[in-house]
């Protein structure tokens, strides 16, 4: 072994240094993306989400809109118009030209020329289209507003819960699970029955009862997250509790929050309209998709379209959110994709 | 595993203890008596209150409420004179729980199939298309679905009963419309499980033994892909609760649904009471049920529930 090392005769001078750019190698090529960069460049890659998201967009912009350019008041009555098929200016299209069974309804009741009602009138003769506007209005209002407070509930909840453990966490969790043994709508009922039925009433009751799920999530959270250093390390250099909560705990839980939230809303959505559809939501004359469906319900044999209009609104709402939360589920949490 | 059922019993029975409580003290906060109509004189109103022993403290009242209720004894309807709230519960839960678990059935039936072949014939039309049905299932409320399947099936095609409960051609079209949701979810969960399953190494061996693809998902990955739907059981039982109280009124169907709605409009408290500690019964039971099912099934669940 010791010929073969003097054989060889190398010197260091043997040797050529080769320039290397270490900077070359370690360059990213790419642009770093945070977090929520990603999240969003994942979900312009979902069609669905993305078509969904505009949807959304356009919906609330036109319902917005409707506050100040309303085609009639909602509310006014016109007895003499009642149960108009939808006509659309001159247009003699089949459906939209105003004629229900071979007959010109507008010229049988006297319209007179240049009254149009877009999607026809209700069983009190007020425009469809008007109240299809605000009862969308009315709806998303109650599920932005219902869902607002459902997730501040459940987030603190949640995070009280975890972050202290013990007893507290213990007695919490019993709590949760009474509240999630009676089924949310008969609360939600019960609570209608007491308080006067209406707007505040059901945001109220719908708020109550929607948090126990994001509460339950957020606290699972909570117990990963606080066992976790960044967290051990706030806590030695001896940042309070609420602190930590605000600047540690919550960034972290955001895209659980987010995509509860978007799942909240679709069913708050729903809950409105279950509820005034058997009569112990918003008392009349309020217009919101729930009433809407639930008056259109009782003529559907006789005029459909004032069943299928809201219908319409209502599903689309309802597809528009779903679809949307799923695809930030997928942006956000990128092994539940399965692909 | 005899001390955790015991436990878990323990917790259901305090559950519904606080669940009537609350039901109780709720109704006593309702403004007004259930008998405030001006034309019966003073006289006959305390005759009706001490009928149904209004005329009692609060305290002794919710004794003798809660007394009763161990007895199975919920009082009597307000609005049915003389007829109790069990009698009638039982008079009308049978209808309901032919929808119920007619609507089960059907709904994980469909979902499972609709989800496995998602899963694997996945990043595919067909994928994208039971998908698709799977979403619009759940944004479909089902009251409108209800409302329109009537008109088309029943009222326009004639195919089925329009309403009424009339044998099993008229019970169709609620199950239909019952079904939905939980066929919506349980595809959307079959497709998410079956997916994880197929990737997994037991797949990859049966496969590469020369098994043909439809023994393989029959025989190994169906299976196992199952097993967790056992968990959605308890949010579905729930759907079909919420969904019979509108399903029902839509078809016209005698059942607790209806009777609940109907109870609502005409502030019949002794009923809403009955049927509420109902349905948190009927809930509570299911959801135990399920998760002791769910540790014969999966011994690792069973573990990690005694550790806690």
């Amino acid at each position: 072994m010791a010929d073969t090392k003097e054989n060889l005769q190398l010197g260091p001078d043997a040797f050529k240094h080769v320039a290397t750019n270490t900077q070359a190698q370690e360059k990213i090529a790419a642009p770093s993306l945070t977090f929520s960069q990603d999240a969003i460049r994942r979900l312009k890659q979902n069609k669905f989400a993305l078509i969904s998201f505009w949807i959304l967009v356009i919906i609330g912009i036109v319902a917005l809109l409707s506050i100040w350019f309303s085609p009639a008041d909602p509310n006014r009555q016109h007895l003499a118009y009642t149960h108009l098929p939808p006509k659309w200016g001159n247009l003699n299209i089949p459906f939209i030209n105003g004629y229900r069974n071979g007959i010109d309804m507008y010229a049988k009741n006297g319209v007179p020329k240049g009254t149009y009602f877009f999607l026809g009138t209700d069983y009190l003769g007020r425009d469809m289209l008007s109240r299809v506007l605000v009862g969308t209005r009315v709806s998303l209002f109650i599920a932005l507003l219902a869902t607002f407070f459902d997730l501040t509930i459940g987030v603190f909840y949640g995070i009280i819960s975890g972050w202290k453990g013990g007893t507290t966490d213990t007695i919490m969790q019993r709590i949760i699970e009474i509240i999630s043994s009676v089924p949310n709508l008969i609360v939600v009922i019960l609570m209608l029955l007491v308080f006067k039925p209406g707007l505040t009433s059901i945001i109220l009751a719908i708020a109550m009862t929607g948090w126990v799920t994001m509460a339950r999530l957020v606290r699972a959270e909570t117990l990963q997250l606080k066992d976790q250093e960044f967290v051990l390390a706030a806590r030695t250099l001896g940042e309070s509790s609420t602190k930590i909560a605000f600047k540690h705990l919550i960034p972290n839980l955001s895209s659980t929050i987010i995509i509860q939230t978007m799942f909240t809303i679709p069913s708050a959505i729903f809950f409105e309209a279950f509820l005034s559809y058997i009569g112990i939501g918003l008392p009349a004359p309020t217009a919101s998709l729930g009433t809407l469906l639930s008056d259109g319900q009782k003529v559907l044999q006789i005029y459909p379209s004032e069943l299928v209009f809201p219908a319409v609104v209502i599903v689309v709402l309802m597809l528009a959110f779903n679809l949307l939360a799923d695809g930030l589920r997928d942006a956000f949490d990128p092994r539940s994709d399965n692909r | 595993m005899v001390k955790y059922v015991l436990k878990r019993i323990g917790y259901l029975l305090l559950t519904l203890f606080i669940v009537a409580s609350i039901t109780f003290f709720l109704m006593k906060l309702l403004p007004g008596t259930p008998f405030n109509n001006p034309k019966i004189p003073a006289a006959q109103i305390a005759i009706l209150r001490k009928q149904y022993g209004l005329d009692l403290p609060v305290w002794q009242q919710y004794l003798n409420y809660m007394v009763g209720i161990a007895h199975g004894d919920f009082g009597e309807s307000y609005q049915f004179a003389g007829q109790t709230v069990s009698y009638l519960i039982s008079t009308r839960i049978g209808p309901s729980l032919q929808l119920g678990v007619q609507a089960m059935i059907i709904g994980t039936l469909l979902g499972i199939l609709l989800g496995a072949i998602a899963a694997i014939r996945k990043n595919t039309w067909v994928d994208a298309t039971a998908t698709i049905f799977a979403i619009i299932g759940r944004s479909i409320p089902n009251f409108v679905f209800a409302a329109l399947l009537q008109f088309w099936l029943a009222y326009k095609w004639r195919l089925f009963p329009i309403a009424l409960w009339d044998g099993f051609s008229s019970s169709i079209l609620p199950t239909l419309a019952l079904a939905m949701a939980p066929l919506a979810n349980t595809a959307r969960f079959m497709r998410t499980e079956m997916v994880d399953v197929l990737s997994s190494d037991y797949i990859e061996l049966a496969k590469s033994k020369g098994e043909s693809q439809w023994q393989v998902v029959a025989k190994h990955a169906m299976r196992n892909s199952m097993i967790p739907i056992v968990t959605i059981i308890g949010p579905m039982a729930v759907d079909l609760m919420l969904g019979s109280l509108v399903v029902e009124n839509v078809f016209a169907i005698p059942g607790i649904g209806q009777q609940f709605v109907q109870s609502i409009t005409t502030n019949d408290y002794p009923v809403i009471m009955g049927l509420t500690m109902l349905y948190s019964v009927m809930l509570t039971v299911v959801i135990l049920i399920v998760d002791i099912l769910y540790g014969f099934i999966d011994p690792r669940i069973r573990l990690s529930g005694e550790g806690n």
